[in-house]
């Protein structure tokens, strides 16, 4: 397995205060990775990073061998790195069908990308019923299931995840889960980031966890999940 | 009303090409046709109490008219807030006043240098501006407006406080002159750039820089992550309102012959930005019709003098409490699809 993503020694601040105090990870080819921690560890910060969203202070990301850090949003994306943003933002006032053309915005591929079109109305079918429904209308988990839709419409190498279980319901949560499994079963690598941390651990195969911007644990994510410090931390027992 | 607008745009969807086509045309010879209907008897009411209803048509209406679409592609198209957007006009205005009254070109000439220029501004005011977002856009936007009046007060090239006088009319087209009182001429002038700013906004829209106008002004950051090049979407948006402003200021100051920085204040800025947001943001009908209403109203009441701002400040007041979104607000296309779908 290689290394499709390589985070080394990444340091971001916001001003005066260093949000990710040199973290370093990495994600092979066809794997899910998952970053767990609690609010305000620097997760978010992190993959924000990643996108080129944000500018590190220092340290590096390499991408497919390429450094990625500093560059902007739209070459990262270009790249086929693409982000399902925390908190479900989608375009509220535009319809579904809309919003998933705007995942595909840097493609040409019209035939590659109504067949892309197809794949993910068939991964969320709930999403082909909604097709002309405004965004900023739908339930909860239908706009979750649509920020992972619109992100996959990049056709991504590595899609990142920003907490696609946040404010769900128990039932929903799990179908996004298994949705996730489905997607790397299409060849997409995945990095995840989640506070709902058994569901993560469950799909993953390696986990991070992040505390106060620094790495405090990875490996296997089935040794963690049984590891006495995380389950107590962020299990509930 | 709303329902009004829904059903106008369910017929246009029923209609085919040829009934569009002849729909089109006769809208534009009416509206053509406009600067005579303040000539008969029971229409002269229209003529305001100081300037004749022909000149207000040409000025302020039309040119409101013109610099709200061109303001609408920035404020309302892709949410960036320019408070400094007479600085364009006034650009396109005294690039005709100087080279009008310096070289021998004349106003069809100097028209894309007026153009070029405002855009070439836009561009330089947008690639440091356009890196900031909101409220402090709107900051950098507002004092560019100032910056540009202030050194056109300042400038001997620009007469300074005197301004430029003599500015030579346009030559004739098509055999129609353009004289000073020769109001209809300038207001088809207008009109036509009016048509093609409509148009090319309407192609736009449907096209790759609209979609990411939209998705940039919804949400910036998810746009970036979609792989919308947030700076060069918003420097186009920038430089084609800039276009359009710097084009308006062409015909003004030929039509005026005469032109003074006092004609650019922060006013007009905000006054172009009332008609978008009273019209209705984002929607090309709103925005003329609010430019529309804003440019002939307070003309139209000049009669009483010194409350007239009052009023004129009333009446937007109380429409923006009646229609928060303006008098037409974005229209809702997909509503109107998804009940035929059904």
């Amino acid at each position: 397995m290689s290394a499709l993503l390589e985070v080394k020694d990444l340091k971001v601040s916001y001003g005066s205060i260093m949000a990710v105090k040199g973290l370093s990870l990495t994600v092979n080819e066809g794997e899910i990775v998952t970053l767990i921690g609690s609010n305000g560890a620097g997760k978010s910060t992190t993959l924000r990073t990643i996108s080129g969203l944000l500018k590190p202070v220092s340290g590096s990301i390499v991408f497919k061998g390429q450094e990625i850090a500093g560059k902007a949003g739209h070459d990262i994306v270009a790249m086929g790195l693409c982000q399902s943003p925390e908190g479900r933002r989608i375009f509220p006032r535009m319809s579904v069908r809309e919003n998933l053309d705007l995942g595909a915005f840097l493609r040409n591929d019209k035939v590659a990308i109504e067949a892309d079109r197809e794949r993910v109305l068939d991964l969320f079918p709930r999403l082909r019923e909604r097709y002309e429904q405004k965004g900023g209308t739908m339930s909860g988990g239908e706009q979750q299931m649509l920020a992972v839709a619109r992100a996959l419409m990049g056709a991504p190498k590595l899609l990142l995840l920003d907490e696609p279980s946040m404010g769900l319901a128990p039932v929903l949560v799990d179908m996004i889960f298994e949705t996730i499994i489905k997607i790397r079963e299409q060849g997409i690598t995945i990095l995840l980031i989640e506070q709902n941390a058994s569901a993560a651990l469950d799909v993953a195969d390696r986990a991070y966890v992040l505390e106060s911007g620094i790495i405090k644990m990875s490996g296997k994510a089935s040794d963690l999940a049984k590891d006495e410090a995380v389950t107590k931390a962020y299990l509930g027992g | 009303m709303i329902n009004l607008r829904d059903k106008g745009a369910s017929i246009w969807e029923n209609w085919n090409r040829v009934q569009r086509t002849i729909f089109v045309l006769i809208s534009i010879t009416v509206v053509a046709l406009m600067p005579y209907a303040g000539g008969f008897g029971p229409t002269s009411f229209l003529n305001t109490p100081i300037s004749s209803y022909q000149a207000v048509l040409v000025y302020p209406i039309a040119l409101f008219v013109l610099m709200g679409l061109g303001l609408n592609i920035v404020v309302g198209k892709s949410g960036l807030l320019d408070l400094g957007y007479v600085a364009f006009f006034a650009i396109g205005a005294y690039t005709m006043a100087i080279m009008g009254t310096m070289t021998s070109l004349n106003t069809w000439e100097i028209l894309p240098f007026g153009i070029f220029f405002a855009m070439v501004a836009g561009l330089l005011l947008g690639l440091p501006a356009l890196r900031l977002r909101g409220d402090y856009l709107a900051i950098v936007t507002l004092g560019f407006g100032e910056i540009v009046r202030i050194v056109a007060l300042n400038l001997n090239i620009t007469g300074g406080p005197n301004g430029v006088v003599g500015v030579p009319n346009p030559p004739p087209i098509l055999g129609q002159k353009f004289e000073l009182n020769d109001h209809a001429a300038y207001f088809w002038v207008i009109l036509v750039m009016i048509l093609l700013v409509i148009w090319m906004v309407r192609r736009f829209t449907i096209r790759r820089p609209g979609r990411a106008w939209e998705a940039i002004r919804q949400d910036e950051d998810v746009a970036a992550l979609m792989g919308v090049n947030l700076l060069v979407y918003k420097l186009w948006s920038f430089t084609i309102g800039a276009a359009v402003g710097g084009a308006g200021g062409v015909i003004y100051a030929s039509k005026t012959m005469f032109i003074a920085p006092d004609m650019f204040t922060f006013n007009t800025s905000i006054l172009v930005l009332a008609c978008v947001v009273f019209g209705g943001l984002g929607n090309i009908w709103g925005v003329i019709l609010g430019a529309s209403i804003l440019g002939y109203l307070p003309e139209r009441i000049r009669f009483i003098s010194n409350a007239r701002q009052l009023v004129f400040g009333l009446v937007l007041l109380i429409i923006m409490n009646v229609r928060p979104d303006g008098l037409l607000p974005r229209k809702k296309r997909e509503k109107i699809k998804q009940k035929e779908a059904k």
